[in-house]
Order: C-alpha cells, then sequence, then structure tokens
C-alpha cells in the first residue's frame, strides 16, 4: 500500500467540510425522542434521593435512618457520612435513600433524623482582610519580571522594589483600579447524576459524563472491580462545561446501593444540589496598579489578587496574570482565600475569563483615564502580549470586529455619550486567547459490502455537534454524503478517545476519523484499482463515486465499489496522540470581542444592545455548529457579566440563591442582538482543525464590564454587574 | 416531594368537599408554575392536591351585568391578556406583559398568582419558616426582602406580580368556604395579612377556603376621569422576580388627563413588604396636583419616605422610589426615561 497523505482537501476542494451542515441528531432532540440520562428509566429500578448538609459549617452530631426506613417505599438507605463527621459546605451529600417511588424517595430523606452542630463558617471570599483576619488565607504564588537586572551588589528585593517605583514614576499615566469576579455555579440544565444497572458483577453505568471513554476506571476503583466489567453509556448530556469528568461519588453511592438491592437505581441531584456541589468557577478579585507611556503603552503591570477554589484556597490561576497583554515589567502576586465552599471544577476555560475580567479592565481605565478610544489602547499594546496567537491576528480580527460593531462612528470618550432619559450607551473590547489541542482519540471505520458505513469512537456528543462533525469528516474522505455514516458514539466500550475538555474534541475526532477512514479508503482503493483497470493510488472517492484522478469516465459508484468487497466488512482504525505534529490539527487561538450596552442610571440596570464576536479556530469543519458554539458562550458570557453569582448567606452560610428563581440567568430577551464572525483566513486553514468551545466564552466578562465604564464614566468594579453594584458604583463615583 | 392523593373536581363545592379543615394538609393546584417547584423542595408537602382546572365557573371571564370584568381564579394569564376589556385597565395590562414570559403566561393562572406563596429564599430553601422567629433572615442576607411592614418576625416579600395593580383598581375576590355555601366578596387588599406568629400564613384565607374569582369595578377610560399604570424594575427581560413593583390609578376632577387635577390616587408597591404595600404618602403628593415629571418624581420620593430597610436592602428604597414614579408617569402617559 502506497503512503497516506494525511492532510486536509483545500478549501476549493471540499465537498462536506466548511459547508454548513445542521446536527444529524437535531430532530430527536427536538422531538423529545433523544434519550438524556435523565430519560433513562430501567425496569424494576429504585429512585434514590439524597439529603445534603443545610449549613456551610457543621458537624452531624448524631444520625436516625430508622424513620426513614419506615417510609412506605422506602427499600434502602445508605449512609454517606456518619456521626462525629464534619462537612465543610452547605449541600455535602450525607445520605441516599432509595425507594420504589420519587415520592417515597423525597418523603424518605425528609424523614431522616440528623442533629447538628452548627459550627462558624465563612463565606465571603471577596472579604481579604477578614480571610486574613481569621487566619483562612494561602500563598497562591507570584512573579516578577522586569527588563533590567540587579546588579552584582544589589539586593535582589531592594532592587525590584526600587525599579517598580522608578518605572512607575517614569509613566506618563497611572491607573489604580479594584476589578473582580464573584464564584459562578455550572449550573447544568441536567443535573450530574446516574442510572445504574449490575448484571451479576457487570455494572452499566447510563452516566451523565463529558468523559465516556474515562470514566468507567472511576467506577471501577471505587467499586473495587476492574474496568473492563464496567460499561458507561452517555448519548446526550445537558451541559458540563467542565464538571462532568469523573464518576463522582453519589454516582458510585447509586451503584453501590443497587448492589445492595438488586435492583437498578436512578439518582440525579436535585436543582439545589446541582448548583451547591456539584461545580462553581473560583472567584477572583485584584488590586491593580499599571503605568503606560504618554502613547498608552503598558510599561509596568503590579497586581495582587485572590479568591477562592473551596476549602483549600486556591482561586485563578496566578499564570495568567496579565492575561494575553504582558507588559515586558511585572509584578504579579497570588493569595488563596479558604472559603466553606466545595473545590471548584473546570469552568469553560478555566482561569481564563476571570484573568481578562481581572487585566483588560485596567487597559480599559488606561483609556478612560487618557480620554482616547480603549480600540487604540487595544491595538496599541498588542506589541506585549503572551499568547498562542499573534499579534497580527488580532490586529485583524480588530480591525473586522470594529467594522461590524460601527466601532468608530458610535464611540465616545467614557461617561461622555449623550444620555436618553436616565439611559447611557457604551462600548468595551477584550480579546483572549486558548489552545485547544487535539485531544486523544482512536477510531474504527467499517464499510459494509453494500456500501453501508459506520464509525466507532469513544467520544461524546457534548451537544456541541460532535456526532455530525464525526460524520462530516468521513463524508468528506469518502465523497459521501454526512447522513451516509452511521456514527457510533458515547459509550466507553468503543475505541478509547478523550475527554471532552480543554477545546479538544473536534481536533481529537477529526484526527481518528480522517486518518482511520483514510486508511479504510485506501484499502477499498486497494479492492476495486482491478475493476477500474488503474492503480490503488492513482483513485479518489469524490460525489459518491469511485474514479481514476484525471480520468473521470473511469468511475465506478460507491456502493459497487464496496460490492467488491466480498462477504465480509472492511475496518480500519487509527489513533492521535495528543501533542503528536501533525497537518490534521495544531492549536492556539485567539478571539475578540466587543460590546454595546445601555445602562439605566436610576434603577442601575444593563441590557445588552449588541455583541460582536470575531474568533478564529483554525480550519472550520461545520460552520453553523461553530457558530452555535460561540453564540452559546456569549450568552453564557453575558451570564457571569450581568446576572449569575453564588451566593452565600453570612449567617448560616448557605448557597443561598442555588434554586433557578433566585440564581439568575439571562432569557431570550436579555441578550440582544449577537453578530457572530468566523475568522478563517488561508494562513489560519492551514494550521489545521483547532478548539473552539471555550475561547468565545472568555472576553465577555472584560468587555461588557467596559462597555458599562464607558457609558457610566465610572467602573462598576465586581461582575456580574447587577443593578445593586451598578447603583453603588455611582454613588461612589458621585461622591 | 411526598406522595399525595390527587383530585380533579368539577364544581366549586366540590373543591370545597376536597379540601381539609387543616392548614397544610391540603393544596389547591391551578398552573402549578409554584406550587410544584416548592413540593419538589419539601417546602410545600400537601397529603391531597386539588386540581381546579376543570371547574368550568372558575374559567369564567367578562363583564357582568353592571360592566364589572368578573375573572374566574382558573383563568391563564394569557387568556386575560388577550380580552379587549383589557384596554380600561392600562395598569393590569402593563403587569402581565411584564412577565414577559410565554410559559408563565400561558400555564399560570390570576388567582395563582395572587395567592403565590411569599418570596423568600430562607423560606423557601428550608431554613427559616414564614416567620423569622430565629432571626435567620435578619442576620442573613435579605437583600431581596421587606422594606416596609417589616418590624415584625416576617421580612419576606408578596410575590404577586398583579396584586399591586388589581388593588390599585380596586379589585375584589370572592372566597368559598369552609362551608360549601359559604361565599363573600372582599376587597383583594384584605386578601392579605403579615404573619405576626408561627403558623400564621400570608393570605387572610381559612383552612377550607379558597379563591374563585376576581371582579373589576366597571371603568370606560373613554369617558376619562381615571386612568391607570405600573411599572416593575426587572433586572432581566424575564419571568424572574421583580426587584420593586408599583401600580397607580389616579382620578381626575376634570375630564381630560393632560392638564387635569388629580382628585384622587390609589399607589400600590409590590415586592417591596409581606404585602402588597398602599402609600398613602405616594397618594398625598398626587392629590390635587397636575402630572407632571416633577410631580411623578415627588410622589416617587414620597412613596419611600417611611421606608425601613434592614441592613443590607437600600437598594430596593431606590427601586421602589423609581417603580412608583415611572408607574406614575405611565398612568399620563408620559416617557419613563428608562426601560
Amino acid at each position: 500500500m502506497a503512503d497516506i497523505q494525511y492532510t486536509w482537501p483545500s478549501k476549493e476542494k471540499a465537498s462536506v467540510l466548511g459547508h454548513s451542515v445542521l446536527r444529524l441528531d437535531g430532530l430527536e432532540k427536538s422531538v423529545g425522542a433523544a434519550k438524556y440520562t435523565y430519560d433513562i428509566n430501567l425496569k424494576n429500578q429504585l429512585i434514590a434521593q439524597a439529603l445534603g448538609s443545610p449549613y456551610g459549617h457543621c458537624k452531624i452530631k448524631s444520625i436516625d435512618i430508622a424513620p426513614a426506613i419506615q417510609v412506605k417505599g422506602v427499600v434502602h438507605v445508605e449512609l454517606l457520612r456518619k456521626a462525629g463527621d464534619e462537612l465543610q459546605w452547605n449541600g455535602e451529600l450525607i445520605a441516599m435513600v432509595a425507594a420504589e417511588s420519587e415520592g417515597a424517595a423525597g418523603e424518605g430523606v425528609a424523614a431522616l433524623k440528623v442533629d447538628y452542630e452548627v459550627l462558624p463558617s465563612f463565606t465571603h471570599d471577596e472579604n481579604l482582610a477578614e480571610a486574613k483576619k481569621r487566619k483562612l488565607t494561602t500563598k497562591a504564588g507570584g512573579k516578577i519580571e522586569l527588563q533590567n537586572e540587579p546588579g552584582d551588589d544589589d539586593d535582589e528585593e531592594e532592587f525590584e522594589a526600587a525599579e517598580i517605583e522608578r518605572l512607575f514614576k517614569e509613566s506618563a499615566y497611572v491607573v489604580e483600579g479594584y476589578y473582580g469576579v464573584d464564584a459562578i455555579a455550572h449550573c447544568c440544565l441536567e443535573p450530574h447524576g446516574s442510572t445504574v444497572e449490575w448484571n451479576g458483577d457487570k455494572l452499566k453505568a447510563y452516566h451523565s459524563t463529558q468523559n465516556v471513554s474515562g470514566t468507567d476506571e472511576g467506577f471501577a476503583t471505587a467499586l473495587n472491580i476492574t474496568s473492563d466489567d464496567v460499561e458507561v453509556e452517555c448519548n446526550f448530556i445537558g451541559g458540563g462545561f467542565g464538571s462532568k469528568f469523573a464518576a463522582d461519588y453519589w454516582s458510585v453511592a447509586a451503584a453501590r446501593v443497587s448492589k445492595e438491592t438488586g435492583r437498578p437505581v436512578k439518582f440525579m441531584l436535585s436543582r439545589d444540589q446541582e448548583l451547591k456541589i456539584a461545580g462553581n468557577r473560583p472567584s477572583g478579585y485584584i488590586n491593580v496598579r499599571l503605568g503606560a507611556d504618554k502613547n498608552g503603552v503598558v510599561q509596568i503591570w503590579d497586581s495582587h489578587h485572590w479568591g477562592t477554589a473551596g476549602t483549600k484556597g486556591r482561586g485563578v490561576s496566578q499564570s495568567v496574570i496579565p492575561y494575553v497583554f504582558r507588559p515586558k515589567n511585572f509584578r504579579r502576586l497570588a493569595t488563596g482565600v479558604k472559603t466553606n465552599t466545595v473545590g471548584s471544577r473546570a469552568w469553560r476555560a478555566p482561569n481564563h475569563p476571570q484573568a481578562c475580567a481581572m487585566t483588560q479592565t485596567a487597559y480599559d481605565d488606561l483609556a478612560a483615564q487618557m480620554g482616547v478610544s480603549s480600540y487604540d489602547i487595544f491595538m496599541r499594546n498588542l506589541d506585549n502580549i503572551s499568547s498562542r496567537q499573534t499579534a497580527d491576528v488580532y490586529r485583524r480580527e480588530l480591525e473586522i470586529a470594529a467594522k461590524l460593531m460601527d466601532w468608530k462612528a458610535k464611540w465616545h470618550p467614557h461617561g461622555k455619550g449623550e444620555a436618553q432619559g436616565s439611559i447611557v450607551e457604551g462600548m468595551g473590547i477584550a480579546l483572549h486567547e486558548w489552545g485547544g489541542v487535539a485531544n486523544n482519540s482512536s477510531a474504527t471505520i467499517r464499510i459494509h459490502p453494500d456500501g453501508g458505513v459506520e464509525s466507532f469512537c469513544g467520544t461524546q456528543e457534548l451537544g456541541t455537534g460532535t456526532r455530525t462533525a464525526c460524520a462530516m469528516v468521513v463524508a468528506e474522505t469518502f465523497g459521501l454524503a454526512p447522513t451516509d455514516i452511521k456514527v457510533h458514539i458515547g459509550n466507553s466500550k468503543l475505541p478509547v478517545s478523550g475527554a471532552s475538555g480543554g477545546s479538544t474534541t473536534i481536533g481529537a475526532i477529526s484526527e481518528s476519523h480522517r486518518r482511520a477512514s483514510l486508511n479504510a479508503l485506501a484499502k477499498l482503493f486497494e479492492s476495486v484499482a482491478g475493476k477500474l483497470s488503474a492503480k490503488a493510488e492513482q483513485l479518489e472517492a469524490v460525489g459518491g463515486v469511485i474514479r481514476v484522478k484525471g480520468d473521470p469516465t473511469k468511475s465506478i459508484g460507491w456502493r459497487e465499489a464496496c460490492g467488491s468487497l466480498g462477504l465480509k466488512p472492511l475496518e480500519a482504525s487509527a489513533s492521535h496522540k495528543r501533542g503528536d505534529k501533525s497537518s490534521l490539527s495544531s492549536e492556539g487561538v485567539g478571539g475578540v470581542q466587543m460590546a454595546h450596552v445601555a445602562v439605566d442610571r436610576e434603577t442601575g440596570v444593563v441590557r445588552m444592545k449588541k455583541y460582536v464576536a470575531v474568533q478564529d479556530m483554525g480550519l472550520v469543519v461545520n460552520p453553523v455548529t461553530a457558530e452555535s458554539q460561540i453564540y452559546g458562550a456569549v450568552i453564557m458570557g453575558i451570564s457571569y457579566a450581568l446576572y449569575e453569582h453564588r451566593l452565600t448567606d453570612p449567617a448560616t452560610g448557605a448557597f443561598i440563591n442555588a434554586e433557578m428563581a433566585d440564581y439568575q440567568l439571562p432569557r431570550i430577551g436579555d441578550i440582544g442582538e449577537i453578530v457572530v464572525e468566523l475568522f478563517e483566513p488561508e494562513d489560519q486553514r492551514q494550521r489545521g482543525v483547532i478548539g473552539l468551545g471555550e475561547p468565545p466564552v472568555i472576553s465577555p466578562g472584560a468587555a461588557i464590564s467596559n462597555a458599562v465604564a464607558n457609558a457610566l464614566g465610572v467602573r462598576v468594579p465586581v461582575l456580574p454587574l447587577v443593578p445593586e453594584r451598578v447603583l453603588d458604583a455611582l454613588k461612589a463615583g458621585k461622591a | 416531594m411526598k406522595a399525595f392523593d390527587y383530585a380533579a373536581p368539577r364544581t366549586e363545592s366540590q373543591v370545597v368537599d376536597l379540601l381539609s379543615p387543616q392548614a397544610g394538609h391540603t393544596a389547591i393546584i391551578a398552573g402549578g408554575t409554584d406550587l410544584m417547584g416548592l413540593m419538589r423542595s419539601m417546602v410545600v408537602t400537601p397529603d391531597r392536591v386539588v386540581n381546579i382546572m376543570e371547574v368550568e365557573s372558575l374559567r369564567e371571564l367578562g363583564p357582568d351585568e353592571h360592566g364589572a370584568i368578573r375573572i374566574g381564579a382558573a383563568v391563564h394569564l394569557d387568556e386575560l391578556l388577550s380580552i379587549p376589556y383589557l384596554e380600561n385597565y392600562p395598569a393590569l395590562g402593563q403587569a402581565l406583559r411584564g412577565m414577559n414570559s410565554m410559559q408563565l403566561q400561558a400555564q399560570g393562572t390570576v388567582g395563582g398568582d395572587i395567592c403565590v406563596q411569599p418570596r423568600c429564599w430562607f423560606y423557601r430553601s428550608g431554613l427559616s419558616s414564614l416567620v423569622d422567629a430565629q432571626g435567620v433572615i435578619e442576620q442573613g442576607d435579605h437583600r431581596n426582602h421587606a422594606i416596609f411592614g417589616n418590624a415584625g418576625p416576617a421580612k419576606f416579600v408578596s410575590g404577586s406580580r398583579l396584586a399591586p395593580a388589581l388593588i390599585a383598581l380596586e379589585a375584589e375576590v370572592r372566597l368559598l368556604g369552609p362551608q360549601p355555601d359559604e361565599q363573600r366578596w372582599i376587597p383583594l387588599a384584605d386578601l392579605y395579612r403579615i404573619p405576626r406568629m408561627e403558623g400564621q400564613r400570608h393570605t387572610t384565607l381559612e383552612a377550607g377556603q379558597f379563591v374563585t374569582h376576581i371582579r373589576l369595578p366597571a371603568v370606560d377610560l373613554a369617558q376619562g376621569g381615571a386612568t391607570s399604570g405600573a411599572y416593575e424594575v426587572r433586572h432581566g427581560e424575564g419571568p424572574d422576580y421583580p426587584l420593586a413593583a408599583a401600580a397607580v390609578k389616579l382620578s381626575f376632577s376634570g375630564s381630560t388627563i393632560g392638564g387635569a387635577t388629580i382628585s384622587d390616587a390609589r399607589v400600590v408597591l409590590g415586592q417591596v413588604a409581606p404585602t402588597p404595600w398602599f402609600s398613602e404618602e405616594a397618594r398625598r403628593a398626587l392629590i390635587g396636583r397636575v402630572i407632571t415629571p416633577q410631580i411623578a418624581e415627588e410622589a416617587g420620593a414620597a412613596a419611600v419616605l417611611r421606608a425601613t430597610p434592614l441592613a443590607r436592602n437600600q437598594t430596593k428604597v431606590q427601586h421602589a422610589k423609581v417603580a412608583v414614579k415611572r408607574a406614575v408617569l405611565l398612568a399620563a402617559g408620559l416617557e419613563t426615561g428608562g426601560f
């Protein structure tokens, strides 16, 4: 067999890639036929519910399960914690009750008698002084980089301090600011959970997961069996955002209950439990001082930020501060704050949205101080960046975004816009960077003698169109239509593919499916070459036929070609290893976004008018789902910029707004006009496929905060910009 | 959710028969938009749920022989929104449209809205009962809690979206029970009360009693003499709780609004107290005046003069003030100047 070239067809030649293909499972989803984990109900199953700690910090004095067992319909009570245990956050699960019905399970949970000793809790991560007083801070690292180096005789610390002060003294402009972003919950529409069933010693877990191929081990280890005895299935998922990688202790407990009772068990977290314990994004608050030259190019950055990722402190990594913009001289320091909140989980582009909101707000305040357009300040500072994308791409993306926003015509200096009644408008910018490398992935392609094609891969459909993308890559390779391909994903018994985290899935499945299909095609060419009186390497698959390159008269239909396989289907497989050099995929994207808002100065309410997102992602596989990803990211960004945050009650330590009625999310009427531009010039397309799930969610916090600051002439420091904060900032601004 | 019996009676008297004489044992379900969530989280745990949607008389909607509008408790919000008579009651139309949620409007009912369980996240998450004897709410995060009527142990706010407008418009409600033939009409304002002790509810409904109808007195806007308006300060566009709300009904001594002197005003705030809240101060600020933006501003300021915010719900005072001002402006057909 000739050497196979693992490359993509050019834009002109591609018949499927780069053409919008509607989701193959769209109809199933929209009519409710698609079975999510929450929809899985097995014969004879028990429904389980769990009791969680009502307090931020308490100790269990005693647990009495007898009243729960007496509830009609309750079959089993599984204790997850015992008397004497200390519970460190609100919602931590204590016991699980399995019953014949949801009603009985709920009554069983209510009947559990637990005595608590309420202990002092601390949840107010923004209050660094209080955290210090209570000795709840941890060192979270830092870094100093200065162009000038100390002389041999200089004390290093003294030199650094003096050098930083010198740089500030020499600065034409100095901005001092305070910025932040509260912790938020992942708030998956489908909560975490599973329906589990044992068949002898083998466990089948229908599990809501972003990690089909990797979760079997989590169940196996916890249950003391081996992974070959675990099958994890997830065909559809109602949101994960980085919070659904693990088997999770509650699903493991459900498996234990199932084993104990000999019956399938369904356990899904309740809404408040989902918000309280199934994932949150760390908060970040920062004090910044930056100094710039007369052109507004930042020469020195000096910051200290803090925040919480739960009981261990941590918070936003110091490594991403200052974000994208990286002056030649900087000092950054981070402090973790330990709080009585559950440990954070990866949230769509971990660290980046907070870092962006803690950095590019200060750059915008520099523009405000200078009275010049933020666009100019952002442009001028592109010479000093730390990014996996180039300054040149950012410049081109800024130009496109400005055109789409009509920036120049609409812009006014900060606080100088014309008011209509109590309403003022403003615009803001932010930019971001991300990796998006292709994850590990294996795939098998089967071509049947009757022309049928199937693909097999242990990846998962996050709702982003992965199933469709798999079919598109195979269809492109075989000269078929995406609907001709039967895609099998979502089961741990399929060829192993990486977890969907880090925007790594589109690269991963593009790699494995392209390689496996090219391998299969090469075999098919061998098989049909004789019929076409040609050599295998002279053949190509285009438009439903296999033909001799350069001689379209010598062709054979796909189905007929497959008939040459005889009785047995043809199978070929391929794997991609994360990090391997490839012309099919690479990593590193940028992206520029602009926001246009209106603010009611009397009520503090902010409304989105228009939002522009320009995003590069290398080669665009499916434009319509790529755009959809960006729309979703922008809406999620509007959400944490204006609406959602975890509110903890100072008295009880409880996550007090952990219900949909109080945990505010934007509705359709709140998102304004969103304009998405896929940035795919040939130099970017040449880089191959790069993930885009996370990058577009990074900029909205900073862009919207900057737009509000531009409207009001006053910075509302901490996201989300809820009415109370806007009014407070206006009051403080006047004083 | 606790297991429960379910009944779907066909007549009003069957409903009364099915209601328990003991409080809390039965719950009436109409649209269920609020009740279902509360039952799932076991805050409300009835033994029996009585669905009133199949009682024909509770779906009544239209003028009676005196021209008053009768609205059955089981009338959906979007049905009410679509009737022509609504144009005589601008405040009600504005309140209904303000919900901005097709789901809530299609599923929710008028009776369900006016009887809706109070808004208090401590109550709704099981951390406190309606009366906060332990001081959990006072010491806790009460940013959304009452700024009026909060001297006692009740700190929650009334969650009804329609009550301010209906009360401003002098609506009455018909109560039936506890005896099957025991009925009376009372002003809607009298349906609400501030509970003072454990076990008291946010309404004056007795166990075994329920709201069957709402009645709006006849109004003919075309003849002048009176007008109304309602405004909610909303964080977002959607169905979430407003931050503050107000509705006003203005009566004029002249026959036209423009330049006419206000002879009487009913100013009712929502989402600010354990009940819909009459503002006598705002009323006085309006009587004898001709509406201008300045007078509307003064009415707003007067409305919050006697507010008693807790430690951290000061913002609600500003929102209440703006809500009153903008409700007055809307009633007068003037621009609010805001969203």
